[in-house]
């Protein structure tokens, strides 16, 4: 079969006309081909990378050249990080974005082990709507059930203008983790529980000394993935923090920063590479973890 | 002993420790379910029954949230539509340039690892950072890309600035991060048996009979999946169409301070964001209320159609 597909191809070849033997017409086409694919790529990462670009350059420019729509600074004014360092609250967001960032993972992944294994491992009635429950939660906008949820964070728990409503509802599950990680405990063989079980294992000694550890690029890509949408997230502290600047995120900060510095587009670059620059980082260290977590949710269990 | 003397009771004993055991290991769910799902939801029906301002007590008034939403609120369908808008527009979109970009991907051949990290980075940013740069970019005044427009002298339009512009603004966003959908992509388009290619190529099929033949049969689940999470990720747009809003307005705001959502004229306005503008800027709760259990019905429809095995989300062995 690959014999004949060797031998046959050249024969194949046709587009009668061109000059040349058909070997150099098949390179000649090659070559256009590979022309074509690299401008279109370089095109592509030009209209990705130009962005971050603009941004930079802008976050180092003085502040009369910022608004002037030139590209390139006249002179490298570094000091504008400076700025954005000292200005007041913004250390604080910081703080409280790592909190709320940190805090929620861990919540976020010791919750969700346990629940997990338990919709991967054992078959019991109602499982399956479990599971139906999970992935409705994971669709569901969070604008559906934030006001009365508010009201209670508001007027019972006093804690409003915290980042308190953020992070404790993340001890309880949280969907998509939940989700994800089970799509992972999937793949481990069943045959390690049993091997653990003949051993003497209880479940709990299990999860923790067998498969915890098997798991454990599944519960980096949760963790990572948690880690993203806490630091990412605005209308979590929108709804929760707006009252109390010092208990802002980064995220939520941002903007009111843009307003307050209105004309000063570079101090506001110069911020918002400073709230990109943690994610990128992380996402360097931490590649393969997220490579894992994306094919998790793109291939089917 | 037991054993002999009575079986049933010991089975029905070990049993009832096993559904103990599930219980425990799904009480941090259970519990998380109820309270912070189940609870507001029921809360929710309540008070789109009452009139209620977050002061006062609140009253029972019947019906009339639910039709002052659905017949009198203006906003709602500007709302409703930006909100439709968006997802077919955006959804589409998405999917073809996602499609592309991992074509491109799986065809590049030098400085590879390069492209697949620059394709994928906008992915990363932080969507209120992504909206305040492209806020910032597409400046009708001083953005870079309306300087180069102007250069090359093409009619440059005001972005985030005009109401026919705003939705494509966000648009373009969007597609900016791509990444999550390019991953996925360039993942099936690998699992594509290299064989069926050259079969194809045999019976001397061109670029596009074998894209038709051979990559689209394989990769329908995966784009099936990709539009189905665009629809519900959309119907849920809000971060940046908010920020990018409040932003263009150049209205200055301090903490506390209100800014009706949908700069310029309602053209950024969607659903969710109605919701919050009626609930904790209007404290109009009822309102609030009914609107987002309109909002909830809309989503548990998607996700009803989601739930189909040929979705591909519910794993096959349940």
């Amino acid at each position: 079969m690959t014999t004949t597909t060797l031998t046959r191809r050249p024969t194949r070849a046709r587009t009668p006309g061109t000059t040349g033997t058909p070997a150099a017409r098949a390179r000649r086409k090659q070559l256009l081909h590979w022309i074509a694919v690299h401008a279109i790529a370089i095109a592509a990462a030009l209209f990705f990378l130009l962005p971050f670009v603009f941004v930079f350059l802008t976050s180092v420019m003085s502040d009369d050249q910022a608004m002037s729509g030139e590209l390139w600074p006249h002179q490298w004014h570094w000091s504008n990080y400076a700025a954005v360092f000292t200005t007041p609250g913004f250390l604080d967001w910081w703080k409280n974005s790592l909190l709320y960032a940190g805090l929620g993972t861990l919540f976020t992944v010791c919750s969700a082990i346990p629940v997990a294994y338990a919709l991967a491992r054992f078959r019991f009635r109602g499982r399956r709507t479990a599971m139906v429950l999970v992935i409705s939660t994971m669709m569901l906008p969070p604008q559906v059930v934030v006001i009365p949820m508010y009201l209670v964070w508001a007027q019972q728990l006093h804690l409003t203008g915290s980042i308190w409503p953020l992070v404790v509802p993340m001890a309880f599950g949280d969907a998509y983790s939940i989700f994800l990680l089970r799509q992972f405990l999937l793949t481990i063989p069943q045959e390690y529980v049993e091997s653990a079980k003949v051993d003497g294992c209880g479940e709990l000694s299990t999860l923790l000394r067998i498969i915890v550890p098997m798991a454990r690029p599944g519960i980096a890509a949760i963790a990572l993935f948690q880690f993203f949408y806490c630091w990412n997230d605005y209308f979590g502290p929108q709804i929760y923090t707006a009252q109390n600047p010092a208990a802002w995120t980064l995220s939520y900060g941002l903007e009111s920063f843009k307003t307050a510095h209105n004309v000063n587009w570079n101090l506001t670059m110069a911020a918002t590479v400073l709230v990109m620059a943690p994610v990128i980082v992380v996402f360097f260290f931490a590649q393969k973890a997220f490579v894992e977590g994306v094919t998790l949710t793109g291939v089917k269990g | 002993m037991a054993a002999t003397a009575s079986p049933a009771p010991e089975l029905r004993r070990k049993q009832l420790r096993e559904r103990l055991r599930i219980l425990g290991f799904l009480s941090p769910w259970l519990v998380g379910f109820s309270v912070f799902f189940g609870y507001p939801l029921i809360a929710t029906g309540y008070f789109s029954f009452m009139h209620y301002n977050q002061i006062e007590q609140p009253t029972f008034v019947g019906l009339r949230n639910w039709t002052y939403v659905l017949t009198q609120m203006p906003l709602f369908g500007p709302a409703l539509w930006n909100t439709l808008w968006l997802v077919v527009v955006m959804v589409a979109l998405r999917v073809v340039f996602g499609l592309g970009i991992g074509l491109l991907i799986t065809k590049v051949k030098s400085g590879a690892g390069f492209f697949r990290t620059a394709f994928y980075l906008p992915y990363l940013a932080p969507p209120v950072a992504a909206t305040v740069a492209f806020v910032f970019l597409l400046n009708p005044s001083t953005g870079p890309v309306n300087e180069i427009l102007g250069a090359l002298g093409i009619p440059a339009p005001e972005w985030f600035n005009d109401p026919t512009w705003a939705k494509p603004s966000l648009v373009l966003l969007s597609l900016w991060g791509i990444g999550d959908l390019m991953v996925i992509f360039m993942a099936a388009l690998l699992d594509v048996p290299k064989e069926q290619y050259e079969a194809a190529e045999l019976d001397g099929a061109g670029a596009w009979s074998k894209f038709r033949y051979v990559t689209w049969p394989a990769i329908t689940p995966i784009v099936l999946f990709a539009v189905v999470t665009g629809v519900v990720q959309t119907m849920q747009y809000y971060t940046q169409a908010l920020v990018a809003g409040k932003l263009a307005s150049g209205v200055s705001i301090g903490p506390g301070s209100v800014i009706q959502p949908g700069y310029p004229d309602h053209s950024t306005l969607t659903v969710p964001q109605l919701v919050y503008s009626l609930g904790f800027q209007n404290f109009n709760t009822g309102a609030a209320c009914a609107l987002s259990l309109v909002l909830f019905v809309i989503a548990m429809a998607v996700t009803t159609l989601l739930m189909r095995k040929r979705a591909g989300l519910l794993p096959a062995d349940d």
